[in-house]
C-alpha cells in the first residue's frame, strides 16, 4: 500500500494512531518509554528530596528563601493550557482536519516557548544571585531535576516543529498520524512531570 | 505491509454521528481542563494562605495525584479501550518510582 494514500474525513479510521501495524508498534513502544521516563524522573525527585537545603555549612540559599510563587504559577498555567491545546490538535487530527491541527499545534509550540522563556529567566535570575549549579548539593539536585524537565520541553518543542514542517505539504495520512499522536502524548507527559515539580519543588519548597 | 489498513467508507450520516460524538468527548476534555485549573488554584492558595505544613503537604500531594490521573486517563486517553497494556506499563513505572522515592528519603542519606 502507498504510504501517501489520500484520505477524506469519511474514509479516515476512528483511531488512525493504531490503525496500522506500524502505528500499533509505535504506540506500545512509546508508552513503555513513558513508563521508563517515570522512573528516571522519580530518581531525580528522590535525589532532590534527599538533598533539599543540604550543602556546605553557612550556605546562604534555602528553598523557602529562593523560590517565588507568581512566576511558578504563570509557568504552571502556561504549560497546563498548552496541554489542552494539544488535545484540541488531536481532536482535529481525528476529524482529518489538517489545517486546524497544525494551527493548534502552532499555539501549543508558542505556549511551550513562553514556558521555556520563563524557565530560562528564572535560572538566569538564580545564577545572578549566586545560586549556581556547583553552589551546594541542593543547587545541583534542583538544577538537575528542573533542568531535565526543561530539556524534555526543548525536545518536545523540536519534535512538534519538525513534524509540522516536514508534513506541511503532505497532509494527514497513515504514515504521519501516529507520529503526531505520540508527540502529543509526550507533551502531556511533560505536563504530568511538571505537576509534581510545582508541587514538590516549589510549593513544598516555599513552605520550608 | 506495516502501513496496511482496512478501507473504511462511511455514509454521510455515520460520519456526522461520529463527528458529534467526538465533539461531546471534547467538551468532556474541557471539563477536565477546568478541574485541573481549579486543583492548581487550590494548591497555590493553600500555600499562600500559610496553613500548617502538616495540613498543606498531604493535601497538595493528593491534588497533584488527582491532576495526574486526569491527565493520564482523559488527555492521554488511558480510559479508552485497548489501553490495558499501557496501564500495566505505567503502574509498573509508578510502583518503581514510589519505591525509589521512599528509599531515598528514608534509608539513603538519612
Amino acid at each position: 500500500m502507498d504510504l501517501n494514500k489520500r484520505y477524506t474525513p469519511q474514509t479516515w479510521p476512528d483511531h488512525p494512531e493504531t490503525a496500522t501495524l506500524e502505528g500499533k508498534n509505535k504506540f506500545v513502544g512509546f508508552w513503555l518509554l513513558l513508563a521508563a521516563e517515570t522512573v528516571t524522573f522519580a530518581s531525580l525527585f528522590a535525589t532532590y528530596l534527599a538533598l533539599k537545603d543540604k550543602g556546605p555549612s553557612g550556605m546562604e540559599f534555602s528553598a523557602s528563601g529562593l523560590f517565588e510563587l507568581p512566576l511558578v504559577f504563570a509557568m504552571t498555567m502556561i504549560l497546563l493550557t498548552s496541554s489542552l491545546t494539544s488535545v484540541y490538535a488531536m481532536y482535529h487530527m481525528k476529524n482529518h482536519n489538517f489545517k486546524a491541527m497544525q494551527a493548534w499545534l502552532g499555539i501549543t509550540v508558542l505556549l511551550g516557548l513562553a514556558f521555556l522563556g520563563l524557565e530560562i529567566y528564572e535560572f538566569n535570575h538564580y545564577v545572578h544571585l549566586g545560586f549556581g549549579y556547583t553552589n551546594s548539593a541542593f543547587s545541583s539536585a534542583f538544577y538537575t531535576l528542573v533542568g531535565t524537565h526543561g530539556a524534555h520541553v526543548v525536545f518536545g518543542l523540536s519534535w512538534f516543529i519538525a513534524l509540522m514542517l516536514r508534513n506541511a505539504k503532505r497532509g494527514l495520512n497513515m504514515y504521519n498520524a501516529p507520529k503526531f499522536y505520540l508527540a502529543a502524548l509526550y507533551w502531556h507527559f511533560i505536563d504530568v512531570v511538571w505537576v509534581f515539580i510545582f508541587t514538590v519543588v516549589y510549593l513544598m519548597g516555599v513552605i520550608g | 505491509m506495516a502501513h496496511d489498513t482496512h478501507d473504511i467508507h462511511r455514509s454521510r450520516a455515520e460520519f456526522e454521528f461520529i463527528k458529534r460524538k467526538r465533539a461531546t468527548e471534547m467538551r468532556g476534555q474541557l471539563t477536565s481542563f477546568a478541574m485541573m485549573i481549579f486543583l492548581t488554584l487550590i494548591a497555590f492558595t493553600l500555600v499562600a494562605a500559610d496553613f500548617s505544613n502538616y495540613l498543606i503537604v498531604p493535601i497538595i500531594l493528593l491534588l497533584a495525584a488527582v491532576q495526574v490521573v486526569l491527565q493520564l486517563y482523559n488527555f492521554m486517553h488511558m480510559s479508552n479501550k485497548g489501553h490495558g497494556m499501557m496501564a500495566f506499563f505505567m503502574f509498573s513505572g509508578i510502583f518503581v518510582a514510589f519505591t525509589i522515592v521512599l528509599t531515598m528519603v528514608t534509608i539513603v542519606w538519612w
